[in-house]
């Protein structure tokens, strides 16, 4: 399975580290024509907006959505607002997915936490459950709603949508690409074998 | 579920999620403004570019809080702001300001000069300059979550950025081939905790993210030290102290991105206009020199 990761900016690194411990290719998609031969990209974690320039700069928004039209996509953090169809700001996004992300929902730096997430789509264990997924969210945005369709995959206590899915693409508020637990990444190489 | 805040992996993850960017230093919202817009991953908010403190002279202290305010109201990226060397209560100023970074930085006059501030007392993540493996692994000791090679700053001139990249980034590919029975020795020489000389031969890379610094004043020059090794770079008085700053800070943003494409970089670097004027660091007495601060 050849996974692209986008790396115009940001933890681009930690994902292509993360995709070759679970097994597949990865490779760094900077210009639309490294999206050749590639099954699913993900979108890491970053500044949106910095994405979002170099993204329309370089021809990717058109190239993104037409490989969005066949193959799966995965955004972490800037990731998933950028996969998103509203931020209620001016700012370059792809539009695949049918969510409104609220960005820097819990505030600044000083927000930025980790905790235990129960994320019930992922494998299960022997007691028939998943075990809890150690999220960490750096001034991380929320998913504020989701349209029909879009299935809601994990929240936080208060209720906070932190990981949807919807068909072939997939969003996180959270970054597995920081953490040794690779099964979200598994779950997305599900999504691009079709699962 | 339980939330921890303040905790090593978000400290450090935060510059993960800034590689392969630009730090811009501002000093009014509106800079900030035009940092963000030319795709800057961050904002350092400061009274005065490094250029501006070496024309102006005497002692150079942390920014009016006013201006940090006013710089965090201007946009949605992380903004950073310096404190001295080893002025802690600077740095717990900042820290209640909600600022998202401190840089414990060599550009402003140190207030001790023995001791760094204790960086595992605060929330608030740190970058600290150094320009040898041995000070970025004691600044990480102290609890710096991001490192950044010093270059000389407010000069234009790259050759220092260089010479400290190259120092770091070499020493990492030497410890590379020791002998495990060797690091011991080689950690009392370079003046580092052991278990962190261990741990950048283990990671092949320092445990925390590293941009360059200082110095930085033209596409090609981010583009070089990217091509180097680091995960990114700061760029202090290069842009606003330049002809064009909103033309040079895009340009040095797709550079940086773009860094091993000399096709785009070529393309980015036409017509910027003035580049700011650079000051050799050869011409620059000794005592004026900003990268000797810090121990």
């Amino acid at each position: 399975m050849n996974i692209g990761v986008l790396a115009l900016q940001g933890d681009f690194s930690e994902h292509i580290q993360s995709i070759r411990r679970t097994g597949g290719e990865a490779s760094e998609v900077r210009l639309p024509r490294d999206l050749a031969g590639l099954n699913g990209l993900i979108v890491p974690g970053g500044e949106s907006t910095t994405i979002g320039k170099l993204a329309v700069q370089y021809g990717l928004i058109e190239a993104l959505h037409d490989f969005g039209k066949t193959r799966a996509i995965w955004g972490t953090c800037a990731g998933a607002i950028f996969l998103s169809k509203d931020v209620r700001r001016h700012q370059p996004l792809l539009g695949l997915m049918d969510i409104t992300v609220q960005r820097n929902a819990f505030g600044r730096q000083a927000e930025s936490f980790e905790i235990d997430l129960d994320i019930p789509a992922l494998a299960r264990e022997g007691n028939g459950r998943a075990r809890p997924f150690h999220a960490v969210f750096i001034r991380a945005p929320i998913i504020e709603s989701v349209g029909p369709g879009v299935e809601v995959l994990a929240r936080l206590e208060n209720g906070s949508i932190v990981a949807a899915r919807q068909g072939r693409f997939l969003a996180t508020s959270f970054h597995p690409e920081l953490t040794r637990d690779d099964r979200v990444h598994q779950y997305f190489l599900g999504i691009v074998g079709g699962k | 579920m339980e939330t921890q805040t303040g905790t090593v992996a978000v400290k450090r993850g935060l510059a993960q999620m800034l590689k392969g960017g630009v730090i811009m230093d501002v000093v009014t919202p509106e800079h900030a403004k035009i940092a963000e817009d030319a795709g800057a991953c961050a904002v350092m908010a400061l009274e005065r570019v490094p250029a501006d403190i070496r024309a102006h002279g005497g002692v150079a202290r942390m920014s009016d809080p006013e201006i940090i305010l006013r710089i965090m109201d201007a946009v949605t990226i992380p903004v950073m702001a310096k404190c001295r060397i080893g002025h802690f209560v600077e740095a717990q100023v900042l820290e209640a300001l909600g600022i998202d970074y401190i840089d414990e930085s060599e550009v402003l006059t140190p207030a001790d000069e023995a001791h760094h501030v204790n960086k595992h007392n605060f929330k608030v993540p740190f970058v600290c300059g150094c320009r040898n493996l041995g000070e970025a692994l004691r600044r990480i000791a102290e609890g710096a979550a991001m490192i950044r090679t010093k270059g000389e700053a407010g000069t234009g001139d790259v050759v220092e950025a260089v010479r400290h990249a190259r120092a770091v980034l070499g020493d990492i590919r030497r410890l590379q081939t020791m002998a495990e029975e060797e690091l011991f020795t080689f950690a009392k020489e370079i003046d580092a905790p052991y278990e962190l000389v261990k741990e950048t031969k283990e990671l092949g890379r320092l445990p925390v993210v590293n941009f360059a610094a200082g110095g930085i004043a033209t596409p090609a020059d981010a583009a070089l030290m990217m091509q180097l090794g680091v995960d990114g770079v700061f760029v202090g008085s290069g842009i606003f102290k330049s002809g064009d700053p909103a033309k040079r800070a895009k340009a040095i943003v797709e550079a940086t991105t773009h860094f091993r494409d000399a096709k785009i970089i070529a393309d980015v670097s036409r017509n910027l206009g003035e580049p700011m004027v650079g000051r050799q660091v050869n011409d620059i007495p000794s005592a004026e020199l900003l990268a000797q601060r810090g121990w």
